[in-house]
C-alpha cells in the first residue's frame, strides 16, 4: 500500500506546455482516473510518473520518497501500455516472468507467482502460448498480469482498454476494477473515456490543456461540474450561452427561458448554462414549458431514445427515456419541453 | 600523408561533436555510446568508401599532376568510338535485361502466387535460387550448356547431322540471357510481394462497377504493381550496368563499359580507368535517377482500410496453360546449367573436350581439390575473407543501422541514410579501380602500408560493397521494434543491459543473420572486384574457377564452383536452423 505524491509537476516539450504545474496526492489504494480529450497532456503526465519523461520542474514521490530522478526500472511501478507492448518473441509465461526475473526472484517462486497471477486473470491454460497467437483480450491481460506479478508500489495504465470492441471493454472494465480492490494497489490510470473513468474510479481529475479542471469522485464531478468543459465532457450537457436578467429568465438566443427563483443572485448578466440531456423533458406541445420545439433528429436506443430539437434557433440534445410519447414522435413534428434546472449548471461566461 | 592525417583526425573530432550535438539532444542515456558509434561509422564510410572515390574523381581529372580535363575530352570525343561503343552496349543491354526480366519475373510471380499446382511450395524456393548463385557460376554454367562447345548446341548438332552448331549463345544475347537468368529474381519477389498485397475488395469493386477483365487488369492491377516495377527495374538496371562476368566470358570482340575499366587497368592506365569509372557511376547513377523520378510520380498511397481479403487474379484457362507451360520451361532452363556443372564437376581432367558429353566420371577433381595445397588455397582464402568482410560489416552495419533508426537523428538522418548505403549502388569494378588508387601508397588509413598486392585488400573490398546489406536488414528490424517495448521492460524493472539481451537482441537478430547471410554467400563468391585487386597467394575461389576454365580445365571449374554452391547451401541451412532458434525465443528453462 503506497501513496502517490506530484508536487507542482511541469512539462514543456520544444514549444508546448504539455503538462502544467499540477500537484495531486493519490491515496494508498486508490484508484485514480485522468480523464481528459486528446492532447490534454494526460498522457505525459502518467509517464512522467513511470519516469519515462524528465520534469521540467517538480517532484514526484512515491511512499513519501523522491523518485523524480530515479530511473524507471527502480521506481517499483508497473505500466499497462495502450497497445500492450507485450514482448512478441517471448509465450504468455516469459512475458509474466519477465520482471520477476529482473528482480532476480527465485525460480521457484518466479513459476509459483506467474501461475497464481495468471490463475487470476484467467490465462493459466494459455501458460505456454506465444503472445502473436492470443486474442486482442487475451493480450490486454496478459499485459496487466505483466504489471501485476511485480507488486508495484503504484500502477499506472494508458488507455488500456482503447484497442478492444465495446462488450469485451466492459467486461475487461469489471476485471480490473475487481483485480485492483483485491490487490489495493494504488492506481493511475488515464483515459479518454468518461463512461471508463465513472465506472472505475475513486476519483477523477478532469484534465485539459496541462491544467486539471476539476478533481473529485464520479459523482461530484457529474453532478456539480466546475466548469462547462469539465459539464460538456463527462455529461455531453448542451453548452449554452446567455443572458441572466434580474427577472429570472435566462435569456438565449430567442429563447426566454424561466429559471426557478434560486440563490443564485451572483450570477446575473453573461453565463454558460450546462443542460444535460437528460435533464430535458418532452411534452406535448400544450403542456410545454417553453413554447415549442421542432424535432430534427430522432435516435432510437433500446431503453433511451435521444432526440435533438431546435428551439427559437437554439439546438438542443435530449436524452429521454423511451415511451409510448417518444415512439410517436417523428423528425418535423412540433415538440413542447421542461428543463430539470436540477440537471443544469451555471457559470460565469467564460 | 602528413595532411592526410590531419584531415582525418579532424574529420573525427568534427563529427564527434557535432554527431553528439544532434544526438544528445534527444537521448539522455545514450548520448556518449551514439556519439562513438556515429564517428566510428563515420569514419569507416568517409575513410573507406568516400575516400577512395575521391581519389579516383581527382585522379580523373589530373594530368601529370595538374588539373585537367584530358581524360574525358579523349574518352568523350565523337573519335573514340570504342569508348561509345562501350557505353552503347551496356545501356541496350541493361534496358533488355529488364525488359525480359521484367516478363519472366511476372510469369514466375502470377504462376507461384495465383495458380494452384502440386509441387508449388518447392518451386518457388528454386525460384529465388539465382541470389544464391556467384554470378560467374551462373555465366559459367550457362557457357557449358548454351555456349559454342556447350552440351545442348551439341546435342542438337549430332541430331540433326550438321556439319556447324545449329545454334550456340554468344555476344549481347548471351549476355542478356545470362543476366536475366541471374536477375529476374527482383522482380519475381517484387512482384510477388506486390500481388499478395493484392486486396480482393479492390478487384471485387471493379468488378461491381462493371469494369471488364481487361479494363481491371489496366486500370486497377498494373496500378498497383506500378511501385513493385519500378523497384526491380532499378535494381536490375544498375545490376546489369554493373555486371561484369557475363561480358568478361560472352562479349568476344564487343565492349562494355566494365570490360573497359578492366582493360585499361590491365594495361596499367589507372588514370584513364578512373575517368571511365567515374563516367560509368554518372550514367547509372543517372538512368537510376530518372527512373526513380518517373516511377515516383504518380504513385497513391493504399487507402483500404479494416481486414483484407488476398486478391486473386481472374485466370482463363488458355492463360493458365500459357502461363504454366512458360514457366515450366523456365524452371527447366534455370535448373538445367546447375545439374549441368554438377555433373562436370565429375569429368576427369581432358576427356570432355571432344565428346558431346562426358562418360567418364570420377570424384579426382575433388580429390585433387581438397588434398593438394595449392588447389585448396583458394578455397581457404575465400573462407578466411569472407569471415572478416563478415565480421566487420555486421560490426559497422549494426551500429550503422542503429543510428540511422534509433540514433534520434532529426535532419540529418536521411543524408547518413544515403551515405552508409550508396556503396551497394557503386559497380564493384569501380569499388576496386577507388582502393587502388587510394591505397597504393601507405597513409593513415591503410596503416601506413601499400595495401594494394595484399591479402587485406579483397576482404577490404567485400566489405564496402556488401555491408549496406546488414545495414538494410538489420535498420528494417530495428525499425519493427516498438519502443514500447523497451519501456515495457524498464516499467518491469530491467536495466540497459537486460533490455538489449532479453527484448532488443532477440527481436533485431533476425535482421542481422538474414543481412550476414547474404553477405557471407555474396562474399564467397565474389569475383568482380577481386579480378582487379588479387595477387596469387589470395586469389578467392572465383578467380581460380577463371584461370581453370582459361587452362580448359572444365571439370577443375566445376569442381570449385561445386563446392562454392554446397559452402553457399550449407550456409543458408545453418542459417535456417539459426533463425529458428531465435525465432523460438529463449530456451525454456522452467518447465
Amino acid at each position: 500500500m503506497s501513496t502517490l505524491s506530484i508536487q507542482n509537476i511541469a512539462k514543456r516539450f520544444k514549444e508546448i506546455d504539455a503538462v502544467k504545474n499540477i500537484t495531486l496526492e493519490i491515496h494508498s489504494g486508490e484508484f485514480f482516473s485522468v480523464l481528459g480529450p486528446s492532447g490534454c497532456g494526460k498522457t505525459t503526465l502518467l509517464r512522467l510518473v513511470a519516469g519515462f519523461e524528465k520534469p521540467s520542474s517538480g517532484r514526484i514521490l512515491i511512499d513519501g520518497s523522491d523518485v523524480t530522478d530515479i530511473p524507471p526500472q527502480s521506481r517499483g511501478i508497473g505500466m499497462v501500455f495502450q497497445n500492450y507492448a507485450l514482448f512478441p518473441h517471448m509465450t504468455v509465461f516469459e512475458n509474466v516472468a519477465f520482471g520477476l526475473e529482473a528482480k532476480k526472484v527465485p525460480k521457484q517462486q518466479i513459476r509459483a507467482a506467474v501461475e497464481r497471477i495468471l490463475n487470476a486473470v484467467d490465462l493459466h491454460h494459455k501458460m505456454e502460448t506465444p503472445v502473436p497467437n492470443l486474442s486482442g483480450g487475451e493480450q490486454q491481460r496478459v499485459a496487466v498480469a505483466r504489471a501485476l506479478v511485480i507488486e508495484p508500489a503504484v500502477l499506472l495504465f494508458d488507455e488500456p482498454l482503447s484497442n478492444l470492441d465495446v462488450a469485451l471493454r466492459e467486461k475487461t472494465r469489471e476485471e480490473i476494477r475487481q483485480l485492483q480492490r483485491k490487490t489495493g494497489i494504488t492506481t493511475m490510470y488515464v483515459t479518454h473515456d468518461q463512461s471508463e473513468a465513472m465506472s472505475l474510479s475513486d476519483r477523477i481529475a478532469v484534465m485539459r490543456s496541462g491544467r486539471f479542471e476539476q478533481v473529485g469522485s464520479p459523482s461530484e464531478i457529474y453532478e456539480a461540474p466546475d466548469s462547462s468543459f469539465v459539464a460538456q465532457f463527462l455529461g455531453g450537457a448542451n453548452i449554452l450561452n446567455g443572458t441572466l436578467a434580474p427577472s429570472g429568465r435566462l435569456v438565449i438566443g430567442d429563447l426566454h427561458l424561466t429559471m426557478p427563483p434560486r440563490a443564485e443572485g451572483s450570477n446575473l448578466g453573461e453565463v454558460t448554462v450546462a443542460v444535460k440531456p437528460e435533464a430535458i423533458t418532452l411534452l406535448p406541445v400544450q403542456q410545454s414549458d417553453h413554447g415549442e420545439a421542432q424535432i430534427e433528429e430522432k435516435q432510437y436506443l433500446g431503453f433511451t431514445t435521444h432526440f435533438v430539437i431546435r428551439a427559437n434557433d437554439v439546438t438542443l440534445r435530449v436524452a429521454a427515456l423511451s415511451s409510448d410519447f417518444t415512439k410517436r414522435l417523428t423528425i418535423g413534428d412540433s415538440v413542447g419541453f421542461r428543463v430539470e434546472w436540477s440537471g443544469c449548471s451555471m457559470f460565469a461566461r467564460e | 600523408m602528413v595532411r592526410m592525417f590531419d584531415v582525418c583526425a579532424g574529420v573525427v573530432s568534427e563529427n564527434l561533436s557535432q554527431l553528439s550535438k544532434i544526438v544528445g539532444k534527444h537521448m539522455r542515456e545514450f548520448r556518449l555510446l551514439n556519439g562513438l558509434l556515429g564517428s566510428f561509422v563515420f569514419v569507416i564510410v568517409a575513410g573507406y568508401v568516400c575516400y577512395p572515390l575521391y581519389v579516383t574523381l581527382t585522379t580523373s581529372l589530373h594530368v601529370n599532376g595538374s588539373f585537367s580535363l584530358t581524360h574525358y575530352i579523349d574518352l568523350l570525343s565523337p573519335r573514340n568510338s570504342a569508348a561509345w561503343e562501350a557505353v552503347w552496349n551496356s545501356v541496350l543491354v541493361s534496358i533488355l535485361t529488364v525488359s525480359f526480366s521484367g516478363v519472366v519475373g511476372m510469369v514466375f510471380a502470377i504462376v507461384l502466387t495465383q495458380i494452384e499446382f502440386p509441387g508449388r511450395e518447392l518451386l518457388s524456393r528454386f525460384a529465388i535460387l539465382p541470389i544464391a548463385l556467384p554470378p560467374l557460376v551462373g555465366v559459367i554454367s550457362f557457357l557449358l550448356v548454351f555456349g559454342e562447345s556447350g552440351i545442348l548446341p551439341k546435342v542438337i548438332q549430332r541430331m540433326l547431322m550438321t556439319t556447324t552448331v545449329p545454334f550456340a549463345l554468344d555476344g549481347i544475347p548471351a549476355i542478356v540471357v545470362v543476366h536475366v537468368y541471374s536477375f529476374y529474381v527482383y522482380f519475381y519477389l517484387f512482384i510477388s510481394t506486390g500481388l499478395r498485397r493484392l486486396d480482393s475488395s479492390l478487384i471485387e469493386a471493379a468488378s461491381g462497377f462493371g469494369s471488364t477483365p481487361w479494363r481491371t487488369y489496366r486500370r486497377i492491377i498494373l496500378p498497383e504493381l506500378r511501385p513493385a516495377l519500378f523497384g526491380a527495374s532499378i535494381l536490375t538496371f544498375m545490376a546489369s550496368m554493373a555486371s561484369f562476368s557475363a561480358p568478361l566470358l560472352f562479349a568476344g570482340e564487343k565492349r562494355f563499359m566494365t570490360l573497359q575499366i578492366y582493360t585499361t587497368k590491365l594495361n596499367g592506365y589507372l588514370d584513364i580507368a578512373a575517368a571511365q569509372s567515374v563516367l560509368l557511376t554518372v550514367i547509372s547513377v543517372g538512368f537510376f535517377l530518372l527512373l526513380k523520378v518517373s516511377g515516383e510520380s504518380g504513385i497513391q498511397r493504399r487507402m483500404t482500410r479494416g481486414s483484407s481479403r488476398l486478391g486473386k487474379l481472374a485466370l482463363g484457362t488458355l492463360a493458365r496453360a500459357v502461363l504454366l507451360t512458360a514457366f515450366f520451361l523456365m524452371v527447366a532452363i534455370e535448373l538445367l546449367p546447375i545439374l549441368t556443372i554438377v555433373a562436370i564437376s565429375f569429368v576427369r581432367e581432358g576427356s570432355w573436350t571432344w565428346q558431346i558429353v562426358p562418360t567418364v566420371f570420377t570424384i579426382e577433381n575433388y580429390k585433387k581439390l581438397l588434398s593438394d595445397p595449392h588447389s585448396f588455397a583458394p578455397i581457404g582464402n575465400s573462407l578466411l575473407m569472407s569471415c572478416i568482410a563478415l565480421v566487420a560489416s555486421v560490426v559497422v552495419g549494426v551500429a550503422a543501422a542503429y543510428l540511422i533508426v534509433k540514433g534520434g537523428l532529426q535532419r540529418t538522418k536521411s543524408m547518413f541514410d544515403a551515405l552508409v548505403t550508396f556503396p551497394f549502388a557503386i559497380p564493384g569494378t569501380i569499388i576496386a579501380i577507388s582502393l587502388i588508387l587510394a591505397f597504393n601508397s601507405p597513409n593513415l588509413l591503410s596503416g601506413y602500408t601499400v595495401l594494394v598486392g595484399t591479402f587485406w585488400i579483397l576482404p577490404l573490398a567485400y566489405f564496402i560493397r556488401l555491408y549496406p546489406l546488414v545495414v538494410r536488414s538489420t535498420g528494417a528490424a530495428l525499425g519493427q521494434l516498438d519502443d514500447s517495448l523497451l519501456e515495457a521492460g524498464q516499467s518491469c524493472g530491467a536495466g540497459l543491459w537486460r533490455r538489449f539481451r532479453r527484448i532488443v537482441f532477440p527481436l533485431i537478430a533476425p535482421g542481422i543473420v538474414s543481412g550476414a547471410l547474404l553477405v557471407t554467400i555474396s562474399a564467397l563468391g565474389e569475383f568482380v572486384s577481386s579480378i582487379l585487386l588479387y595477387t596469387y597467394s589470395s586469389r578467392p575461389i572465383s578467380v581460380e574457377i577463371l584461370s581453370e576454365l582459361r587452362s580448359y580445365d572444365f571439370g577443375g571449374a566445376a569442381a570449385y564452383s561445386v563446392i562454392l554452391l554446397m559452402f553457399i547451401m550449407g550456409i543458408i541451412y545453418l542459417s535456417r536452423l539459426l533463425l529458428q532458434r531465435l525465432h523460438m525465443g529463449v530456451t525454456r528453462q522452467y518447465f
